[in-house]
């Protein structure tokens, strides 16, 4: 079956075939090309010196998706990287191993600078060390962002973050690219990107409708594209916010749920999920929810890149200051407690029935704790919370049945849960 | 009578219970898995309608008699009458199967002889075992208790001729396990009754008279669940099939309301399952990727020893020291068991190691899932083993300090009697 496609979807595969054949014909053109990480990203920064950006692990998740991972894996596997490696890292050094071909089938130029934005995962300053071996000749920025170990965001922390940009990104960044930094296109960019975070926001508080219009997790992963990857800052970017808000408007005044890979479906559980998802079987994956009527209606998944739920929004004012505010805040430099606290705000928020934990078997930085975060939101929502294990882009790690045996037994919890709320034996 | 029907389809062992619309069990029933789950789950349903009708009898018996006394003895040596009459029928059509294998033997005539006499033997040394009680009803079933006796036969026979029996053996036993044999309850009763020692022929003739209307009584279920590994291949519909998580969890509730934390280790599958007042599971964590916490494993280690499973526990209950088996691998530990063995130790104490690993496993999967409260319920086949219990007591007294553990002799049928439940809360 076709999917069905959305005018922001089409848009978006649009704007994707742009910036690939933009970074593939980079080598001619003479632009030049930074490979960087997602997390608390500096796109604007990258879009203000002209140069394009590489996130490697979009890369790898699109290689997951197009069935391409099992083989780069095993190419890193060769090449020496154990079974225990994040399998991000490995699918993306195969990748690289075997000609580095992107997901659109087109050659990937060689970074001219290697921009290393340190956010929450342990694994990204190894991943870079690597990259650095097989690219001598990129520069390298590294930009140490503290993890929010307190819950809190020091201003030392902004300061420290605000000398780092001035006196070691930007510089390098001026040395690549052999100019100096466009304040103007940093400004503009800086209030393209408050546009378009705010109708993100809106897009994803969507999901407090009944029905949901919105799919915050299967559905949010594509939502989440643009804002977080090569497009924040551009006016396509806007623009592609403003057609899927104006889409979802539409859901929310026909009373209509999200499209699936089958269509629609009844809503029947509203969920909340923590950890990425599964990309290899990501069809699979999402099927064994909707199959069942579950929504998800909030997802901390899609905040990895940034979070603006509580307000945050780039500004033009102290442009630096924005950007050390936006990398400290993003999902995974959080700690523990505001993990959760941001969890339990999407529960109530959305009035959800249950919470599932995706643990992810190669991501030690981002799974570890996620069984103390479980237990934290039972006790404090009381409702049921199903944890499944799957992996990024590692095939091997995929068991359907082992998933769908804990998912039956999940939805039957809640299947359960519902009935005796609505006998009045336990209160809502 | 309005009756519920739970079915259990473990990776191990099949089972089945019928409850009364009051929730009193009637009947269990029980069988090993096989190929074909179909005949499994029948077979341990019909085991359940004849316990149920045994139970009938029995209280009809007891009612007219005024006294429970004598009967219940009476009751047991019945029943295992009809057991071992149900192993003869399925006996016939195993020997008839082996026999058809022989056919075409260059030598087939001869060897029909001797098998036989082969058969003969078998059944004697299994009615034996039966009329003095000597079979555990929920471990021993036709294939364990055919095979037992039956290699013991070919034990010492000529090489040719005992690798030709036992391939014969090997290549009948499970297309005939996987056939559903009918037995008529009433014909088996009856035969049973007869085969009571002449000094209870008075007795016999007082269960006879009320068989009638024992088998006029309708076991046909108002309502079943299937639950279990094996539960979606089940030919139910989809409002017929519940997880055993939760089935293991409701049926824990049912024995012990007080409940809160349920550890079940069965065949293949390790849970450790968070449950409230009203036996709904708050959560559950399962074994992932490995068995090497479950019943297998010890399955695993008896083969390697050639003893029985239920051997295992008495053994390892003998032991002076528990060996340090630092393995998490079931074949790995098959290795380090020979290696100890080598080295001069005690199998009693090796067994012992064994047993703890196992039940250090469980108990890093129960700290997953939020570790055990109180009441702490420990069920599965894998609870019989006292060895384990003995662990599971001492670990959980370490860990989480002085908690009621609750154990019933029933525990094997914990799964299949939440199914049965859930039929009732449903109603």
């Amino acid at each position: 079956m076709s999917v069905q496609k959305e005018n922001s979807m089409v848009k978006q595969k649009q704007m994707l075939a742009d910036h690939f054949m933009a970074l593939s014909e980079a080598p001619m053109t003479g632009r030049k090309v930074c490979y960087t990480f997602v997390p608390g990203n500096l796109t604007e920064l990258i879009t203000a010196f002209d140069m394009l950006p590489v996130y490697p692990e979009i890369n790898s998740l699109q290689s997951g998706m197009r069935q391409r991972s099992r083989d780069f894996i095993r190419e890193a596997e060769d090449a020496g990287y154990s079974e225990d490696v994040c399998s991000y890292v490995k699918c993306d050094i195969g990748m690289m191993l075997q000609g580095n071909i992107g997901p659109t089938d087109q050659q990937l130029p060689p970074p001219d600078l290697l921009l290393l934005s340190y956010t929450g995962c342990f694994v990204f300053m190894k991943w870079f060390e690597n990259l650095r071996h097989l690219y001598p000749k990129a520069e390298i920025a590294m930009l140490h962002i503290p993890y929010q170990a307190d819950g809190k965001v020091e201003p030392s922390a902004i300061e420290y973050i605000k000398e780092q940009l001035r006196t070691e990104v930007i510089p390098k960044f001026e040395k690549v690219a052999g100019r100096k930094i466009d304040d103007a296109v940093l400004a503009q960019c800086m209030n393209r990107s408050a546009m378009a975070e705010d109708l993100l926001i809106n897009v994803f508080e969507s999901a407090r409708h009944r029905p949901s219009p919105i799919d915050a997790y299967f559905g949010g992963v594509y939502y989440i594209g643009p804002i977080f990857t090569s497009f924040r800052g551009s006016q396509a970017c806007v623009e592609y916010y403003e057609e899927l808000w104006k889409e979802v408007q539409e859901r929310v005044a026909l009373k209509l749920g999200p499209i699936t890979p089958d269509g629609t479906f009844t809503e029947k559980y509203r969920l909340v999920v923590e950890g990425p998802p599964n990309w290899t079987n990501f069809r699979d994956f999402w099927k064994l929810f909707y199959e069942h009527g579950a929504v998800f209606v909030g997802s901390t998944y899609t905040r990895v890149g940034g979070v603006y739920d509580y307000g945050f929004r780039h500004s033009a004012e102290d442009p630096l200051k924005s950007l050390a505010e936006y990398c400290m805040g993003c999902y995974t430099n959080r700690n523990l407690p505001q993990r959760i606290d941001l969890i339990e705000k999407f529960i109530k928020d959305c009035d959800a029935d249950g919470l599932v934990i995706n643990s992810i078997k190669s991501c030690n930085s981002f799974s570890a704790g996620q069984l103390a975060m479980m237990r934290d939101i039972e006790e404090r929502r009381g409702i049921p919370v199903g944890f499944i294990e799957t992996d990024l882009v590692d095939p091997r790690y995929y068991s359907y049945s082992n998933i769908k045996n804990r998912l039956d037994s999940f939805f039957q919890m809640l299947e359960q849960r519902k009935e005796l709320v609505g006998k009045a034996v336990l209160v809502s | 009578m309005s009756v519920f029907l739970g079915i259990d389809l473990g990776s191990t062992t099949s089972k089945a219970i019928i409850v009364s619309e009051k929730g009193s069990i009637l009947g269990r029933g029980i069988t090993n898995t096989r190929s074909d789950y179909n005949v499994a789950a029948d077979i341990a349903r019909m085991d359940a309608e004849f316990n149920a009708r045994f139970s009938m009898l029995r209280n009809r018996v007891i009612q007219e008699s005024g006294t429970a006394e004598s009967w219940n003895d009476l009751f047991v040596a019945l029943e295992n009458r009809f057991h071992y009459l149900q192993f003869e029928r399925r006996c016939d059509s195993l020997s008839a199967a082996m026999k058809e294998q022989l056919t075409h033997s260059r030598n087939g005539e001869e060897l029909r002889t001797a098998l036989d006499d082969i058969l003969l033997r078998v059944r004697d040394l299994t009615r034996a075992k039966f009329f003095e009680g000597r079979v555990s009803s929920s471990s021993e079933f036709f294939r364990d208790l055919f095979s037992a006796a039956y290699m013991k036969e070919l034990d010492g026979l000529d090489r040719a001729i005992f690798d030709t029996l036992t391939g014969v053996y090997d290549r009948s036993i499970n297309p005939v396990e996987n056939q559903v044999v009918e037995f008529d309850f009433k014909t088996l009763t009856e035969e049973a009754i007869s085969l009571l020692p002449n000094t209870l022929a008075n007795s016999g003739a007082k269960i006879a008279k009320h068989l009638p209307e024992v088998i006029a009584e309708s076991l046909k279920p108002e309502d079943y669940v299937g639950t279990g590994y094996g539960r979606q291949l089940l030919p139910f519909e989809k409002q017929h099939i519940k997880s055993e998580i939760l089935c293991h969890a409701l049926g824990a509730h049912c024995y012990f309301p007080m409940t809160r934390t349920v550890l079940d280790i069965g065949g293949q599958d390790t849970k450790a399952i968070q449950v409230d007042e009203h036996g709904l599971v708050t959560s559950f964590q399962m074994n992932d990727r490995c068995a090497a916490g479950c019943g297998r494993y010890l399955g695993y280690i008896a083969d390697e020893m050639s003893i029985s499973v239920g051997e295992l526990g008495p053994m390892a209950m003998a032991a002076e020291r528990e060996t340090n088996i630092c393995s998490t691998c079931t074949v790995f530990a098959g290795a380090e068991l020979r290696e100890h063995l080598n080295l001069g130790e005690k199998k009693e104490n090796v067994l012992a190691g064994l047993h703890l690993a196992i039940v250090q496993r469980a108990f890093a999967l129960l700290a997953r899932s939020g570790g055990a409260r109180n009441e702490f319920t420990f069920t599965g086949g894998v609870a019989r083993n006292k060895a384990v219990v003995k662990y599971v007591s001492n670990m959980t007294r370490t860990n989480y300090g002085d908690l009621t553990i609750n154990i019933h002799p029933d525990s094997i049928f914990m799964g299949a009697l939440g199914a049965a439940m859930f039929c009732l809360r449903r109603r």
